[in-house]
C-alpha cells in the first residue's frame, strides 16, 4: 500500500462499507434527535409539533432520572468489580497445571454463551425465586426464612446476574494474558527474594493492566446498555429501584408512549455514554503507550 | 564466600533421566563453566543449584550447608537469565533495586546501592529508561546490575551471552571476567560457546547427556582431553580424528590431531591430499584438505599460505601432539 495509485485504489474500495456505516449510524441519530424535539405521543392523534427543549427539560427533572444515573453507576461498577477482581483469581485458577484443563475451561465459559433473557430468566425462576429457588431451599435448610432477592435487593440481583454472565469473559481475556507472562520473569523474582504474594502484587498485576483496561473499556460499552436482565426479572421495580438509564428511555417511549420524551432521554444517553467513553479511551490510551 | 558441593545429585523428569547420579565441587570465588551440546543438561544443572527445580535425589551443599530443600531466595545465589528477564514495567533503577527492596532494605541504602551498581556497569545514564528502550548489551548489564547489587554467595549465568551479536559478546565476555576479577565471587556459567568457556573459565565442566565428561583447566582440556567427546568439543576448529591404519600405527583405534597441530608442505609429508576449499582469515587460513581413504582433514595454516582449490599438498602432525584413543573413545596415556 505504498503507492499513490494503491492508496486510492484502498479508499475506493473501502468507501461502500465506510458510507454504509455512517449512514446505519446517521439515519437514527438524526431522526433521534429530530423527535427529540417534537411533541410525539403515540396515544395523541394530530400534527407533531415543535416542543423545543421541554422534552429534555421534563426527562432532566423527572426525580426517575437521577435515579437512574445513580442505578447505571451502581450496576457498572458493581459488575466490574465483580468481574475483574474474580475474573483475575479464576484466571491464577485456570492458569494452574491440573487434570481436565480443557473441559473445566469451556465450563468456566459457558455463561457467556447463554443469551442474556435466558440466563436472567433461569437466575430468577430457578435461583433467586423465594419459593422454589435453590437459594430459597438452601435458607430453608439451614432453618433461615428464605430471602426474596429481586424485590429486597433487586439491584444487587440484576448486578449478580449480569456479572456471572460477564465473568467468564473477564477470565479468558486475563487468563490468556497471565499465559503469555515470561516463566524466567517469575524465577528471576523468585531468585530474588520475593515471596508469591510480593509476586503477585509486582509482577502478575502489573502485566494484566493492559488487560484489565481493555475489559473494563469492553464491559462498561456493553453494560451501560443493559436492559434485557431488567425486563425480564424486575421491570425496573420495585418502583424505581432497579431501573437504569436503558430501562427509563424504553419506559418513557414504549410504556408511557412518550416518543419525544423517549427520544430525549436517549440522545442524553448518547452524550453520558461518550463522555465515559472519552475518559475511558484516554486511559487505555495511556495504559497502551507503556 | 560461595563454595558450592554437589553430591550424588540427580534427576529425572518422570521416566526421564536428565542427570545420572553427579559429583561436583566449586571452590569459593572460582568462575567455572559448564559447557556441553544443548541438551546435555547443563541449564537443568545450573537450576537445580539455583533451587528453581528441585533434585530428584541427593544434596547440594553450599558454604557446607545442606541447601538441597531451601527455596531460590534462601540460597543466596543471584542469577542472570538468557532472556535477562527484567521486569518491563519497572525502571532501570527500580529493576536493580528490587532484591533489595524484597529483602527489605531502606530506600536511601537502596539508592546508594544502585548507585554503585550503575556506576560499574556504566548505566548511570541510563537509571529512569525502562528496559524496553535499552539495547540488548544494556538490558544484559542491568540484569547483572540486579545481580550485584544482593552481594550474593554466588552468580549463576545462564547462557547470558546468546541473544548479543557477536561484537558485543566479546565485549561482554570481557566485562564479565573483569567483573569476576574486582568481585572475586564465585560465579557458575552456562554456554554452549566453546570459545567462551575457554576464554573466561578457570574451571570448565564439559557435560554430555547429563554426565560430567572432564573437569578441568581450560589449557589442561586442550591439552589432554580425557575421551573423544572432550577432545572433540574443545578446541576451534575441531580436531581431526583418524581409524584404520593410521591410527593403528599408533597403537590406537582412534587419533586426533588438531588442525594447528598439521605441518604442510608442497613436496613432502605423511599424508597426501588435495584442497577441497580454503578459507582465508587474514591472521589464519583453514584449508579443508581430502586426503583420500584418511576422510577430510582441518588445516590450520599461516594467513598468508595461498592454497587453492585443487592444489595438492601434503600433512605431517607435529610429533608430540597426537591424541591415542582406544576402542572405548579413551584417552591413551
Amino acid at each position: 500500500m505504498a503507492t499513490q495509485h494503491s492508496r486510492s485504489a484502498a479508499r475506493l474500495m473501502i468507501s461502500p462499507a465506510v458510507l454504509l456505516l455512517l449512514g446505519w449510524m446517521i439515519v437514527p441519530l438524526a431522526m433521534t434527535v429530530w423527535f427529540s424535539f417534537l411533541n410525539y405521543n403515540l396515544l395523541q392523534p394530530g400534527p407533531r409539533t415543535f416542543a423545543g427543549f421541554s422534552n429534555y427539560y421534563y426527562f432532566l427533572t423527572d426525580p426517575a432520572f437521577f435515579t437512574a444515573i445513580w442505578n447505571t453507576l451502581v450496576l457498572v461498577l458493581g459488575v466490574l468489580a465483580i468481574t475483574t477482581v474474580g475474573g483475575v483469581l479464576l484466571a491464577l485458577l485456570l492458569d494452574q497445571p491440573m487434570w481436565g484443563q480443557g473441559i473445566v475451561r469451556i465450563l468456566v465459559i459457558a455463561p457467556f454463551f447463554v443469551m442474556p433473557t435466558v440466563s436472567a430468566l433461569v437466575w430468577k425462576n430457578m435461583f433467586m425465586n423465594p419459593v422454589n429457588g435453590i437459594f430459597a431451599w438452601i435458607a430453608e435448610a439451614l432453618g433461615l426464612q428464605p430471602f426474596d432477592f429481586l424485590s429486597q435487593a433487586p439491584l444487587f440481583s440484576i448486578i449478580l446476574i449480569v456479572a456471572w454472565q460477564w465473568l467468564p469473559f473477564a477470565t479468558l481475556i486475563l487468563l490468556t494474558a497471565l499465559q503469555s507472562l515470561d516463566s524466567e520473569q517469575m524465577e528471576a523474582a523468585e531468585m530474588d527474594g520475593a515471596s508469591a504474594l510480593a509476586r503477585f502484587v509486582y509482577i502478575t498485576i502489573p502485566h494484566l493492566t493492559r488487560s484489565i483496561t481493555v475489559v473494563i473499556l469492553i464491559q462498561t460499552i456493553f453494560l451501560l446498555g443493559v436492559f434485557a436482565e431488567i425486563l425480564v426479572t424486575t421491570n425496573g421495580g420495585p418502583g424505581t429501584a432497579s431501573t437504569n438509564l436503558t430501562y427509563l428511555v424504553y419506559g418513557q417511549s414504549l410504556l408511557q408512549y412518550d416518543v419525544g420524551g423517549g427520544s430525549a432521554g436517549g440522545i442524553v444517553a448518547v452524550i453520558l455514554a461518550n463522555i465515559v467513553a472519552i475518559f475511558l479511551m484516554r486511559m487505555i490510551g495511556k495504559n497502551l503507550e507503556n | 564466600m560461595g563454595k558450592i558441593s554437589l553430591k550424588q545429585v540427580t534427576k529425572s523428569f518422570g521416566d526421564v533421566t536428565v542427570i545420572p547420579a553427579l559429583d561436583l565441587d566449586i571452590e569459593d570465588g572460582e568462575f567455572v563453566v559448564f559447557v556441553g551440546p544443548s541438551g546435555c543438561g547443563k541449564s537443568t544443572l545450573l537450576r537445580l543449584i539455583a533451587g528453581l527445580e528441585d533434585v530428584s535425589s541427593g544434596a547440594i551443599e553450599i558454604d557446607g550447608v545442606n541447601a538441597t530443600e531451601a527455596p531460590p531466595s534462601k540460597r543466596r545465589l543471584a542469577m542472570v537469565f538468557q532472556s535477562y528477564a527484567l521486569y518491563p514495567h519497572m525502571t532501570v533503577r527500580k529493576n536493580i533495586a528490587f532484591p533489595l527492596k524484597m529483602a527489605g532494605i531502606a530506600p536511601d541504602e537502596q539508592e546508594r546501592k544502585v548507585q554503585a551498581a550503575a556506576k560499574v556497569l556504566n548505566l548511570t545514564n541510563y537509571l529512569d529508561r525502562k528496559p524496553g528502550q535499552l539495547s540488548g548489551g544494556q538490558r544484559q548489564r542491568v540484569a547483572i546490575g540486579r545481580a550485584i547489587v544482593r552481594e550474593p554467595a554466588a552468580f549463576l549465568f545462564d547462557e547470558p551471552l546468546s541473544n548479543l551479536d557477536a561484537a558485543l559478546r566479546v565485549n561482554m565476555r570481557l566485562e564479565i571476567t573483569e567483573l569476576h576479577h574486582s568481585l572475586k565471587t564465585t560465579m557458575v556459567y552456562v554456554t554452549h560457546d566453546q570459545v567462551e568457556a575457554m576464554t573466561m573459565a578457570d574451571k570448565i565442566v564439559v557435560l554430555n547427556a547429563g554426565r560430567i565428561e572432564q573437569v578441568g583447566s581450560p589449557l589442561d582440556l586442550y591439552r589432554s582431553p580425557r575421551n573423544l567427546f572432550v577432545a572433540g568439543f574443545i578446541g576451534s576448529p575441531r580436531m581431526n580424528f583418524l581409524t584404520g591404519p593410521a591410527a593403528a600405527a599408533h597403537d590406537a583405534t582412534t587419533i586426533g590431531v588438531r588442525p594447528e597441530h598439521l605441518t604442510l608442505s608442497r613436496s613432502e609429508g605423511l599424508w597426501p591430499g588435495r584442497v577441497t576449499v580454503s578459507e582465508h582469515l587474514g591472521s589464519d587460513t583453514f584449508l579443508h584438505v581430502n586426503a583420500g581413504d584418511l576422510g577430510t582433514l582441518t588445516v590450520r595454516a599461516d594467513g598468508e599460505v595461498d592454497a587453492r582449490h585443487g592444489d595438492s599438498i601434503f600433512l605431517t602432525p607435529q610429533t608430540g601432539k597426537i591424541h591415542r584413543f582406544d576402542a572405548n573413545g579413551k584417552a591413551i596415556a
